[in-house]
Parts: structure tokens; sequence; C-alpha cells
């Protein structure tokens, strides 16, 4: 009888419990379907647009037709060329500017004067705050200036370099905090390490996810930059896709070239993905 | 190390330590939270600089010296290995720095790492080995470069209880097979004990005692020492020359300078022993047991002797005959005894 009892009374405790966890597995199942479905109208809400932009660039002469006119005719069009290389010349530019003034930097800041963290990163976050127009009236006295010394259009990042500042910050910031920056500093000081190879050799390498994705956010940054450009009157690759749009019934160029655009940030995107996967599968 | 001084605003970490320690010794700080012994670790290190006093390491003064310049081995009490170096690499960093050839610094990190018992994780990544084992090769990186001084601070709190026994003889063997100087801290009394030839017991910045572990345990200088290492009966007790008298029974001093008077005895839990009593008399030596813990090969036993309770460390097997609610009669070996000069215990 007590068998019984006891095999009787078994599942109840077992019923008690096999509730929440089907309750569990009940919400599990209903957070992710409206994970995908999210996912998927935001993917449709960002790609239908860009795949509209590629037929359009594909657009033959009759409607209906495909074409690969307007991507043979990007390098034909006057200025365009050279707007994509100062563009890209300017990506560069402002990445490695970025991130030699803010990695040692951030790695002072954090290793030995602490207590100004905060206002570095006041600092820092500032131009999110700034419109362009804003800043550009700031700058414009400076780059007429420039201007004055004939200078070349690549002085432009030294505007551009404020403008990616809050982003490489954020990136950067994020993968300073996720390592113990002053164990390891200290570890290698006490095996005789400078600071310069501490900040160079032991935390900049545990930084690399982090610089790849400021080094991302400021070149993506760059490629779309108009606004700055257009009103100090220099044209990069945008300022030119606006006026190749204004002087030519071909729109195809138009879309030909922003696809191009984008897809060089993607390539980036891959790229600098791969080589963070890369070393994450290393470790 | 002598006068040594360091204070955070108005809290003073370290007040005037002096400690010197021999080649080739093993010197255990042991002490409670904030009472110094992370601070005298790194300031001897350089990470921090003290406001006064000298730090000589083999006759020279280091104190002006960066941490980079001390020639000091650290090992950490959170694991400090470079992420983003294989084990073997980790090893060599102290090697590379003081640009020894690449054939000789392989040869040496592998050598070290063969002494730590990991040279087959030799081409691993940190983030794949455990946490005992990337302790085990701070500890082989440490070493590696030679330095006058070993400084350990509490290297094996983050690790589990088997493997931080198993680490800390390790350690201990290394030790001595180098015969390297070195300054181990930690909080965990026992730890403190096992490893070291000399235990320094800390509170508020201040050395309170410097002896061997044996000497630490049985003859503590102060109160506190008695107290904070291993446990201790707070039991009133009278001074009368060179004896306590304790609840009848006449127990020797360890401070023989004692002024005759009330004061509170401190006696070792393991000095108490029990037989059970059937006679049913009352004393102040018979009790009841109340409690009984189980620590493995020994058990701790609580009896209430009426006017207040006493610990008794009595082996398991004796434990177990004595169950709650047995009588007991109690005898106290006849050790000498600490006694403190605060209020006696009052018996209620």
């Amino acid at each position: 009888m007590a068998a019984i009892t006891a095999l009787t009374g078994e599942p109840e405790p077992t019923a008690g419990v096999a509730g929440p966890r089907g309750m569990q597995a009940g919400r599990r199942r209903r957070l992710n379907v409206f994970r995908y479905v999210v996912f998927t109208l935001f993917g449709l809400f960002f790609l239908l647009p860009l795949l509209a932009m590629a037929r359009f660039s594909l657009q033959g002469v009759k409607l209906g037709t495909w074409s690969l006119t307007a991507w043979r005719q990007i390098g034909s069009y006057p200025g365009l060329l050279s707007a994509v290389e100062l563009t890209l010349e300017l990506a560069i530019i402002t990445c490695v500017v970025v991130l030699v003034l803010l990695v040692p930097t951030m790695i002072w800041i954090k290793l030995r004067v602490q207590w100004i963290s905060r206002a570095f990163e006041f600092l820092c976050l500032l131009p999110l705050t700034i419109p362009a127009i804003v800043l550009v009236v700031g700058l414009a006295p400076v780059y007429n200036r420039i201007r004055h010394y004939n200078l070349s259009a690549l002085m432009l990042f030294w505007a551009y370099v404020i403008l990616a500042l809050p982003y490489a910050y954020r990136a950067l910031s994020a993968g300073l905090n996720a390592i113990d920056v002053k164990t390891m500093s200290e570890a290698a000081r006490s095996l005789g390490a400078s600071w310069f190879t501490v900040m160079f050799r032991v935390v900049a390498p545990n930084m690399r996810q982090a610089i790849l994705n400021a080094l991302l956010l400021s070149s993506a940054l760059v490629l779309g930059e108009f606004t700055i450009a257009s009103l100090l009157l220099y044209v990069n690759m945008q300022v030119a896709l606006y006026n190749i749009s204004r002087a030519t019934p071909n729109a195809g160029v138009l879309f030909s070239t922003s696809t191009a655009a984008l897809l060089f940030a993607f390539v980036l995107l891959l790229i600098l993905s791969y080589v963070g996967g890369r070393r994450r599968r290393r470790i | 190390m002598e006068g040594l001084r360091r204070h955070y605003g108005p809290v003073v970490a370290l007040d005037g330590l002096d400690l010197t320690m021999a080649p080739g010794e093993l010197v255990a700080l042991l002490g409670p939270s904030g009472c110094g012994k992370t601070t005298t670790l790194r300031l001897l290190a350089g990470l921090e600089d003290a406001d006064a006093g000298r730090i000589t390491v083999g006759g020279k003064d280091v104190i002006h010296l960066p941490a980079s310049k001390r020639d000091m081995g650290m090992v950490f009490q959170a694991y400090s290995l470079f992420p983003h170096m294989t084990v073997r690499q980790n090893v060599a960093f102290g090697l590379r720095l003081r640009r020894v050839s690449g054939i000789e610094r392989d040869r040496r990190a592998l050598e070290m790492l063969e002494l730590v018992g990991l040279s087959s994780q030799a081409d691993r990544y940190p983030s794949q080995i455990s946490g005992g084992q990337q302790q085990r090769v701070a500890l082989a990186r440490a070493l590696a470069i030679e330095p006058q001084v070993l400084l350990l601070d509490e290297p094996l709190s983050a690790l589990d209880a088997k493997v931080r026994a198993q680490l800390r003889d390790q350690i201990r063997r290394i030790q001595l097979e180098v015969g390297i100087t070195t300054l181990f801290v930690t909080h965990d009394q026992e730890e403190a004990l096992a490893i070291a030839d000399r235990v320094g017991v800390m509170r508020d910045g201040k050395l309170e005692q410097l002896a061997p572990p044996t000497d630490v345990y049985s003859r503590p200088a102060t109160p506190f020492v008695a107290e904070f290492v291993g446990l201790t009966n707070r039991l009133a007790g009278t001074v009368s020359g060179s004896t306590v008298t304790v609840r009848g029974r006449d127990l020797p001093l360890v401070d023989l300078s004692t002024p005759p008077g009330p004061v509170t005895a401190l006696v070792r839990p393991e000095a108490v022993t029990l037989a059970s009593d059937s006679s049913g008399q009352s004393g102040p030596l018979s009790g009841t047991v109340i409690a009984s813990t189980f620590l493995g090969a020994t058990s701790r036993v609580t009896v209430d002797l009426g006017d207040t309770t006493i610990l008794a460390q009595l082996s398991t097997s004796d434990a177990t005959a004595l169950p709650a609610g047995s009588r007991v009669a109690l005898t106290i070996r006849p050790d000498p005894v600490l006694v403190s000069a605060d209020a006696p215990v009052t018996d209620e």
C-alpha cells in the first residue's frame, strides 16, 4: 500500500516541475517567433530599397530589360572616380587618426588617470549632440583659411575625426571594459614591461575586435558623409553622386555608384568580421 | 622593509611596517581584509608608492625604482595571463623583454612549464586551460625571469578547495626547489600555516606577530593572533603567579608577566577533551553536548557548561560516541594559554 501511495504520489511534484518547464518552452517558442517576425520585417525594410537600387542600376534602355551600362559609366563621369578616391583616402586617414588618438589615450586614462574618464567620455560624445550644420558654421572659417593655403581636400579628415569620435569611442570603450586592464598591466609591469609595451603589446592586442569595430564605424561614417563636405564646398563621393543626379538624366549611374559604395562597405564589414571571427576561433 | 607607511586619504593602510626575509624563505602575510597585507605586497612590487620607509633587496634600496625595474615576479589573485598569447608566449614574455634569444627563451619557457607540470599545454591559449592551470602558468611566468623575490597575492583564492590544496603544495615544492625568497599574501590561515616558513599576522597596517607557524598557533603573541589563527574558547579565569585558573584548573601562562587578577583565557578547542559522564554530577568541568560539527577526520563538539559554552575538537570516532544530549566531563590540557586583559567573560 505504501508502495502504491508512493507511486501514485510521485507524479504530482513532477507535474508541478513540468508545468513551469512547459510554460518556459512555450514562452521560448513565442519569443523565437517574435524574433523571426521582427528580423524579417526589419530585414525587408532595409533590404527592399537596396534591392530596388541595385535593380535600377541594372536597368536597360527599355523598361524591364537588364544592362550593365550604368556600371560601366561609373568611370566615365568626370570627377566621380577622383571623388571616390578622395573618400577612400579620407576613410583611411580618419581611421588611422582616430585610432592613434583614441587607443593610447583611452588605455592611459584607464590605467593611470581614471578620474578624467568621465570628462573624456563627455568630450568624445559631444559631436553626437552637435548638428552637422552647427559644426560647419564653426568649421567654415578654419577651412576657408586652409583653402587659402591651397591644402588638399584631404584636410576634411579633421572634421571627420571629430564626427567619428563618439562611435569609435563607444566601440573602444566596450572593448576596454571587457578586459582586466589593471591586472594585465600590473602583471606586465612586474615582468619588466615599460608603459609603452604595456599599451601596445599587452592591452591593445586584446582590444582587437573593438579596434576593428571602431575602424568599421569610422570608415562607414566617412563613406556616407555628405553634409559637411557639401557645405564646405569639397567634392567627396556623396557630393559627386549628388552632382551627377542633378546634372544627368541617367539616374542609372547614380544608382550603380551608390550600390558600389554600399557593396564596398559590406565587403569591408565582412572582412573585419572575418578577421575578428578568425581570431576568436583561434582562441 | 623598514618603517613602511602608506595611507589612502584618512585611512592608514600601513603603519610603519618592518619585515626582514631571509634568502630562500617563504613568509606568509595573514590577516583580515583591509589589514594592509596586499598593500605591503604592492609596495614591494612597486605597483604603488610608499609614503615613507625603505625597501631593500639584496642590500640595494629599490624604493624609488619603478615596478618594471624591481626584478620581482608576481602572481595575482585574478587570472593575469595575457589572453592573446599562448601559454608558452606568456611564460616567455618577461624573457623577451630582457632580450633573451629566441631559442634560449623557448627552452627556458618550456623548462618552467615542465616545473609546473604544464609543458603539454604550451601551445594553448589561456582561455583553453582551467583556472588552476592558469595560475600555474602565471607562476611559471613569474619564475621564468629568475626574480630576486617572488610575490604571491592570494593566488589560490579563486580556485576550488581541492585544486587550491594541490596548487598550494605545488607552490611550496617549487619554491623549495628553486630556492626563491617568497612573500605570500593570504587571508586563509590554513594556507598560511601549511605553506610558510614564517607567518606574519597583520592587523591595522602593523605586524602583530611574525613567527614560525607552530609558534603563531601555539604561542600567539597577542589575543588578536590567538583569535584570528584557529578557534579559541574565551573562558573566564584568574591569574595568580605563573598560572591562570580556569574553571578550577590551573593552566600555565604564555606571558609570565601578566599581572594577577581576573582575565579572559583563550583556550584552543583541541586542548579540550571530553569523556562520557554517566555519574550525572555537576561541576565546572561537566556539561551537555548540544551540537557536533563534522569536519572530516575531526569533529567540533559544542558543550553547554550551564553558564557558558565551550568548543572541543575531537576525532570523529570519539565525537560520534557523544551525540547531542550526552552528559560529558571535560579535561583541559595544560598547554600554555594566552590571556586577554579585556573584559573577562562573566559567568551568567
